[in-house]
């Protein structure tokens, strides 16, 4: 059959677009619930009114954001058996263990408390009300953990034996699941990269809030002093978390790679675009190659740098992508060339994610330091919490009205960057490990449903992607509405602290029974 | 009993708290149709599960991943089998599940009707789905020696399992109705009670003539004790209902749900997906199961997380335990206007009271 029709080219698209497009909204979710969770905390500590501005805002970006996420992952759960049923039949006494670890821990605790933040504004406790979004942000942490740790599996099997009798894996050690140094890894890494595409995320809208308040100020309009307030501290929160997650990311990145080496060697020969073994070998900058001869035609390199990267040890030798698949070749039989993954696409995936993930980084490290205040910053160019930030080059030295504008402008830009970053690092990771779907046990073209037509596959194919476009068009148009409409300053917050016991004991709790309330959908 | 027993009755457990907590959150959705007279109605009816429908789905998600840990070749049998069905169905639980989220974020009057359009055929659809998918499980389908479904999809509608999926559609609006009746306050509390008094005897008569059929054709002593409690749980939730004692009649309803799925899975045991072709190739219980020692894992957790579930789900519905009528409903003030210039502080004192009417 023509490839292009395969049913695995088919069943490998719409898992691609499913699981990127639900990866869009994952890395916002998880950072934005803690994010969201230590201005609340901020604010039930301090009671001062900009962390309340501050959570009500992020928490309803927030908010739009895991809409989505929570209804792309439902997908997520069933498309194993519907596309990928051999696949299911033959990893699901391994692999199925941490799904339903993920939904039973992860997913229950936090849709149910999500469903208590939203509504119990006016029904729970401040400080109850506050740990049900730390309860939210631990259930995403939680429900990461334990997708990557299957994800793990996929990509370096362990804890497992075949069985014999039916030819299927079977767990024998789930310590060894969920806790080999591939999904710890992982973990760590996914994390990180979360958490500076969140901190990203709040850069580029505060930088947004703030820079029009500056320009409107400029023009002699009045201002809201209560928004520009909330949105300086958000800044700052953002900028410090990009700037300590993209830290974290770079570090944890550098950790998987060392992990990959050992046990995928062949995926990151090929983000290397290293065709033959070297010692020591160089890390590839730029390179335009040649993937039916085997070798690059253009390519610009660091010496020493890749040997180093792989085994901390800057002369050591590396396997190329020819040896490595030569000797898979002769370990599984068939031809070479069927376990050459994709090379263009991992080589340019790896060099995206790490050119924009990093970018956002930097752009968080150079506001950091131009948005400094206090002791850094000489006294007469100081500006009070209300007031939008100088940026500020030296002690004394503010930016040139060009470079203000332009430093406005990337701060609002910046936050495109880690939604890129984190696609392409997923893309790279799938299809690196191609042709395999789980590394050196099964390949991906044994792992379709058999009983699926190729028109019920494309179906669902045109039909989740046309559904998901739509979709991505209804929210980008709401989180751009929102975010561009500020904090509600006008809102207080609750003059008396709401009890459990509600409305129908309490004291004077009669005047209350006809309230609104707080939030309705 | 062994333990892939234990997991054929979680499973089913799963299933039964997803029937009995999504199925009001169904019939609700239908609802806004059927019973709400105007936008502050319908929204009073949405605001009844608004805190709790996300986790109620939850129940589902987590009956899909216990049979794919549980039972990897029922999990790959069923949903690739199943295939165009489950595919209307998670479109409609996607766009379900936005339109409650977003319903309320724009302030223009055809953006709201078209998500309270959405709100009501993705809640009609699933239910009806729900119930053929689950008469085909019971009665059973072609599936060969490989365990792969291959029948055609026209073969998943056959007159047995479209009365299967009307029942579910009736009972779980019935069960819907009797939720709005315990949840709300005034007008729409009466006329949601003389609605499910109607919708219950329509339950009645497909329930009398779907499970009969279920109970004919592969029933056996358990299943029948469960269809004879399942029907003295719907005259009793009628009477009841009646009565206007609602708390009661809506643990009866729920009764029924929870003793109508229980009697399809008595009736399927000790398959799990029964084969037309030879019954030598059903899928068992047995044949299906995952290793002793991956049950025995998930049986650890299971023990252990369950019932904490069952804990701060309950608590949650505890909290949100007040009635709400349309008195409660706030004005859209969360819908922001567009901002072109930044408005003027505002102090709450002074500013114009919001709009009353939505
Ligand atoms: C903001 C996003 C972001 C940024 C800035 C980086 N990464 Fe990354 N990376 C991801 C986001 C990401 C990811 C999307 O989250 C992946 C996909 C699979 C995974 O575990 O994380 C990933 C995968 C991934 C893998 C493949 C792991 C596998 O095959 O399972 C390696 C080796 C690295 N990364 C290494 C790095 C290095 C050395 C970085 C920078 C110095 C780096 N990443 C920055
Ligand atoms: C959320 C981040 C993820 C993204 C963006 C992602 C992306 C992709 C992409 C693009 C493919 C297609 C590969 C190809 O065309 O060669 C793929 C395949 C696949 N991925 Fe992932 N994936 C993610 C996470 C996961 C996780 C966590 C799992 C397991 C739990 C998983 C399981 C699979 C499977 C089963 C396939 C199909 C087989 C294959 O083509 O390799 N993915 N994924
Ligand atoms: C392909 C494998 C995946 C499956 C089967 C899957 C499944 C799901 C499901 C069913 C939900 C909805 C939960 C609910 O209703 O509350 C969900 C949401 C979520 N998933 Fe995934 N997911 C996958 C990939 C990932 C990855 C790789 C991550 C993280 C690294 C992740 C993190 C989350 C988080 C944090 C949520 C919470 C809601 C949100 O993100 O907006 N998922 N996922």
């Amino acid at each position: 059959m023509d490839l292009a029709l395969a049913p695995e080219t088919i069943a490998r698209w719409q898992f691609g677009v499913t699981t990127v497009y639900h990866f869009l909204f994952v890395p916002l979710t998880i950072s934005l619930a803690a994010i969201t969770a230590g201005l609340e905390t901020a604010w039930v500590r301090t009671g001062k009114e900009k962390y309340f501005h501050a959570t009500r805002f992020w928490g309803k970006l927030f908010l739009i954001n895991i809409a989505m996420g929570v209804v792309t992952g439902i997908v997520q759960e069933f498309q194993f058996g519907m596309n990928w049923s051999d696949y299911s039949r033959f990893v699901g006494d391994v692999f199925g263990a941490p799904l339903a670890m993920e939904a039973l821990i992860a997913f229950f605790f936090e849709s149910t408390f999500i469903g208590l933040w939203i509504f119990g504004w006016d029904r729970l406790p401040k400080k109850l009300h506050c740990a049900t979004i730390w309860m939210v942000a631990l259930g995403t942490v939680l429900s990461a953990y334990f997708i990557l740790a299957a994800n793990s599996w996929m990509q370096h099997p362990v804890g497992y034996r075949i069985d014999p009798a039916t030819g299927k894996a079977q767990l024998t050690d789930i310590g060894a699941v969920l806790f080999q140094n591939t999904a710890l890894a992982q973990f760590a890494h996914t994390l990180t990269a979360a958490f500076l595409t969140g901190g990203a995320f709040v850069v580029g809208i505060a930088s947004f809030h703030l820079w029009r308040t500056k320009r409107r100020q400029g023009a002699g309009k009045p201002v809201d002093s209560r928004t520009t307030l909330a949105m300086r501290t958000s800044l700052r929160v953002g900028l410090v978390v990009a700037v300590v997650a993209g830290l974290g990311t770079a570090l944890s990145g550098d950790t998987l790679g060392k992990v990959m080496f050992e046990q995928q060697p062949m995926k990151m020969a090929s983000a290397e675009a290293l065709w033959d073994s070297q010692a020591p070998a160089p890390f590839s900058v730029f390179a335009v190659g040649d993937v039916a001869k085997g070798h690059n035609t253009v390519a610009v390199e660091i010496p020493g740098l890749l040997s180093f990267l792989a085994h901390s040890d800057f002369r050591s030798e590396v396997p190329g992508i020819n040896n490595l698949a030569a000797a898979e070749a002769a370990r599984y039989g068939g031809d070479a060339q069927d376990y050459l993954p994709n090379v263009p696409v991992t080589y340019w995936g790896f060099r995206w994610m790490i050119g924009f993930g990093m970018t956002s980084f930097a752009c968080a490290l150079a506001g950091l330091w131009l948005t400094r205040s206090r002791r850094w910053v000489a006294p007469e160019m100081r500006t009070a919490p209300d007031e939008v930030p100088r940026l500020m080059l030296t002690r004394t030295r503010e930016l040139g009205p060009f470079l203000t504008r332009w430093g406005w402008r990337i701060g609002i830009l910046t936050m495109g960057f880690p939604l890129i970053a984190n696609s392409w690092g997923w893309i790279f990771t799938e299809m690196g490990r191609q042709p395999w779907v789980v590394f050196g046990l099964m390949r991906t073209a044994d792992a379709v449903s058999p009983g699926v037509s190729t028109a019920e596959q494309l179906t669902t194919l045109i039909g989740f992607t046309l559904l998901y476009a739509a979709l991505a068009v209804v929210e980008v148009k709401l989180l751009v509405k929102y975010a561009k409409a500020g904090p509600v300053s006008s809102e207080r917050p609750p003059e008396k602290d709401p009890t459990l016991r509600g409305p129908s004991g309490g004291d004077g709790a009669a005047e209350d029974a006809d309230k609104p309330l707080a939030f309705a959908y | 009993m062994h333990l892939h027993d234990v997991w054929f009755i979680l499973i089913a457990v799963l299933w039964i708290g997803y029937f009995f907590l999504e199925g009001f959150d169904f019939g609700i959705g239908v609802l806004t149709r059927l019973l709400a007279r105007d936008e502050r109605e319908r929204r009073v009816l949405i605001n009844t599960i608004g805190p709790v429908w996300d986790g109620n789905e939850v129940w589902l998600l987590t009956a899909g991943g216990a049979t794919f840990a549980a039972f990897p070749d029922w999990y790959a049998t069923l949903f690739s089998g199943f295939y165009l069905p489950l595919f209307a169905i998670l479109v409609c639980l996607i766009i379900r599940g936005v339109a409650f989220e977003y319903r309320a974020k724009r302030d223009d009057e055809r953006w709201k009707r078209a998500w309270e359009q959405a709100i009501f055929w993705t809640s009609l659809l699933p239910a009806f789905l729900w119930g053929v998918a689950f008469a085909n499980i019971v009665h059973g389908v072609d599936i060969d020696r490989d365990k792969e479904y291959v029948g055609g999809v026209l073969d998943l509608l056959n007159p047995h399992a479209l009365l299967g999926g009307l029942l579910t559609l009736t009972l779980f609006t019935f069960h819907g109705a009797v939720f709005a009746a315990l949840k709300t306050l005034g007008d729409i509390r009466q006329r949601a009670r003389a609605l499910a008094q109607r919708l219950g005897l329509a339950t009645a008569v497909l329930a009398a003539a779907f499970l009969g059929w279920t109970q004919a054709d592969t029933g056996n002593v358990r299943s029948l004790v469960a269809l004879v409690v399942a029907v003295a749980a719907l005259l009793g939730a009628l009477a009841l209902n009646r009565a206007g004692r609602e708390g009661w009649a809506f643990i009866c309803s729920g009764a029924v749900v929870v003793a109508a799925v229980a009697m399809l899975f008595l009736a399927l045991y000790p398959d799990v997906m029964p084969s037309t072709l030879d019954p030598a190739w059903s899928l068992t219980v047995s044949n299906a199961a995952s290793s002793a020692y991956t049950l025995k894992i998930m049986t650890w957790v299971a023990a252990i997380f369950t019932p904490l579930v069952l804990l701060y789900q309950s608590w949650t519905y505890w909290v949100f335990r007040k009635r709400i009528g349309v008195q409660h409903i706030p004005a859209p003030a969360h819908a922001p206007a567009p901002v072109d210039h930044e408005p003027a502080p505002v102090d709450p004192e002074t500013a114009p009271a919001p709009a009353d009417q939505p």
